[in-house]
């Protein structure tokens, strides 16, 4: 007997809740076939707005959390993402229309890259900070701290896993929080990541997944006067250039597009995009 | 309707014709409890079906900067140091220094002891003695008193408490009334209390300082005693029925509001007489805001929509409206780090 089929309508990750979009919209997703997978909601302007005030909110735990602990963090997101190799594999074959090796492979890669991301927590403040000589009776020091709230357009491509991984993880090691657009077309790995991330440790509002057009949202991000950091990644195809002039009007920090097979591979420089050097004087006892 | 007789009484006549008599607990409860009921589901269906109205581009900055006029700016904290009350009033006075074409706010809202030091900072601005011209909105002081937010005092400290109030510079008074004899049905005490309260907003030339009677409606219970309440008030000669003091939850409700709202305009269909409202606490957000502004205008008309007739208690709500405001201006989204830190 045949089953009755459960055509799927998923929803946004914002603020740690599964929200619907404000604007009620929904888009097909499809399989590299055109077969309907599910329905995704397309998101509007103002369910990114309320993705940056859920993220602001969330900044301040996240970013005073102690690295390790946000080390800790995100290296169980890695476990959840093993426990649910099985779907991920599955939707990308679906979506991306590769076999099950190569899905295989890329699910194995953004658990990897994960774990590498997350074991940098603690680690990459003692690389990128210094205790700098000066010419006097101070100690100076200089430490990387978080930027902020990071808009993030992900990756467009093939992939789809694999890229917004990419992306989102090095901005979360410094303690920043993220309003990530997710890949337009193939959106269900960034769905079930959010997933993942609900049932995590990470604290409701500081990973927010909208999903939907990034031409039509990403202009109202990089203009948001409260958004510090703008990571253009997927934002090849878009007019990027108008993006990085309207986050000028806030200064905010911008990453240009990448493409091509080794955009955003894994680095400390993309940690330390999104960080802000503080430098302290601190007088030494004269003793 | 302005041709009723009851337009023309004193407070005490109008109070004394419609109850039949003195305002004794016996005449009180037998007139506020004639009063008829109130559909608990249907009021709030109604208040959520105001809540639903769209207010858009050329009506939403329109009401934006309406309700930024309407506002009692508010800090009722402890800690409340005169420099906290000059900030607050210096952002009374100029609330977007990104752009000078910003309204100003109704009133501020402080405790007793700070009156001197509001007045003293609103300075030429300030609504009483003030000196700035026509075109530009003076701003009130209003000062909360009789014991708030508790009201669990002796009369006579309550008394004392609203006359410093008022000889420090209060243009309004905010007081409370005793929730504890209200449900003890002790209706002519909380009668008699609005009353030497009023006597006592006498300032010594004669001026009143306008009475703002806190109802404290999280305390009330039910939506009946809302309305026996706010009928009480006004009989007794309030100015204003005022929700809550914003220490007790819940505070100010769309449907609580909407029903004094309903006594405020069958206060003025029997005696022509008009009464503010002031929903205070609990309001934060611009997008909550507009729908009382719905509320007001639906239930007793936009002409209620002035300073001396609506007002709204909040602290918070000013910095929501103004990044609305700087949204609408700018056509990007604004954050809190272009309004101030409260």
């Amino acid at each position: 007997m045949n089953r009755l089929a459960i055509p799927k309508t998923y929803k946004l990750y914002i603020g740690g809740k599964f929200p619907r979009s404000e604007s009620g919209r929904v888009y097909e997703v499809l399989s590299h076939k055109g077969e309907f997978l599910a329905n995704a909601a397309k998101g509007s302007r103002k369910d990114a707005r309320d993705a940056v005030v859920a993220a602001r909110s969330a900044l301040g735990g996240w970013a005073g959390a102690t690295a390790y602990n946000r080390g800790q963090v995100l290296y169980r997101i890695a476990e959840l993402l093993e426990g649910r190799r099985a779907q991920f594999i599955d939707e990308i074959m679906s979506s991306e229309g590769v076999n099950a090796a190569v899905a295989s492979a890329q699910v194995d890669e953004a658990i990897d890259r994960w774990v590498w991301y997350a074991g940098w927590a603690d680690k990459y403040v003692q690389v990128a900070g210094n205790a700098n000589p000066v010419s006097g009776p101070f100690f100076n020091l200089s430490v990387p701290e978080p930027t902020g709230v990071v808009a993030i357009i992900a990756p467009q491509g093939t992939e789809s896993l694999l890229g917004l991984v990419s992306a989102i993880a090095p901005a979360l090691v410094a303690g920043n929080t993220v309003v990530v657009v997710a890949n337009e077309t193939a959106p269900l790995s960034a769905i079930s990541l959010g997933e993942v991330l609900a049932t995590s440790d990470v604290p409701g509002g500081v990973v927010n997944i909208v999903t939907g057009s990034p031409a039509e949202i990403a202009p109202w991000l990089a203009s948001h006067a409260d958004v510090n950091a703008l990571d253009l990644v997927g934002a090849g195809d878009l007019d990027w250039v108008e993006l990085q002039i309207s986050a000028a009007d806030t200064l905010k920090r911008v990453l240009p597009p990448e493409t091509g097979t080794d955009a955003a591979a894994p680095a400390l420089s993309r940690i330390l995009a999104f960080t802000e050097l503080k430098t302290v004087w601190h007088t030494k006892a004269i003793l | 309707m302005t041709s009723s007789p009851l337009a023309t009484y004193q407070p005490d006549q109008r109070a004394a014709s419609l109850i039949g008599g003195e305002a004794t607990d016996a005449n009180l409860r037998r007139y506020l409890h004639g009063i008829p009921g109130i559909d608990a589901v249907g009021l709030e269906a109604r208040a959520a079906d105001l809540g639903t109205r769209s207010i858009k581009t050329s009506s939403k900055r329109w009401a934006i900067d309406t309700i930024i006029g309407l506002i009692d700016l508010t800090t009722l904290e402890g800690a409340d140091t005169p420099g906290k009350v000059r900030s607050l009033v210096a952002k009374a006075l100029v609330p977007d220094p990104g752009d000078p074409g910003c309204p100003r706010v109704a009133a501020v809202c402080v405790y007793g002891d700070m009156v001197g030091t509001a007045v003293t900072a609103l300075g030429s601005a300030h609504a009483a003695g003030g000196t700035e011209g026509a075109g530009v909105q003076r701003v009130h002081v209003a000062a909360v008193a009789t014991a708030f937010p508790s009201g669990r005092a002796s009369l006579a400290i309550k008394l004392a408490d609203v006359r410093d109030s008022v000889a420090a510079g209060a243009d309004e008074i905010d007081m409370v009334i005793d929730r504890g004899a209200f449900l003890a049905g002790r209706f002519g005490q909380v009668y008699d209390e609005i009353v030497a309260v009023k006597d006592a907003c006498r300032r010594a030339d004669g001026s009143v300082a306008h009475l703002k009677v806190i109802l404290e409606t999280g305390e009330l219970n039910t939506y009946d005693n809302v309305r026996r309440a706010s009928w009480l008030a006004i009989l007794a000669g309030g100015d204003f029925i005022k929700t809550s003091t914003g220490k007790v939850a819940p505070a100010a409700t769309l449907p609580v509001t909407l029903s004094m709202l309903e006594v405020v305009r069958d206060w003025h269909r029997l005696t022509g007489v008009r009464i503010g409202v002031k929903p205070a606490g609990g309001i934060r957000t611009s997008k909550d805001a507009i729908k009382y502004l719905v509320t007001v205008a639906e239930t007793v008309g936009e002409e209620w929509l002035v300073p001396h007739l609506f007002r709204f208690g909040a602290s918070s709500l000013l910095n929501d409206v103004l990044l609305q405001r700087q949204k609408m201006t700018t056509g990007h989204y604004s954050g809190p780090d272009y309004v101030t830190i409260d």
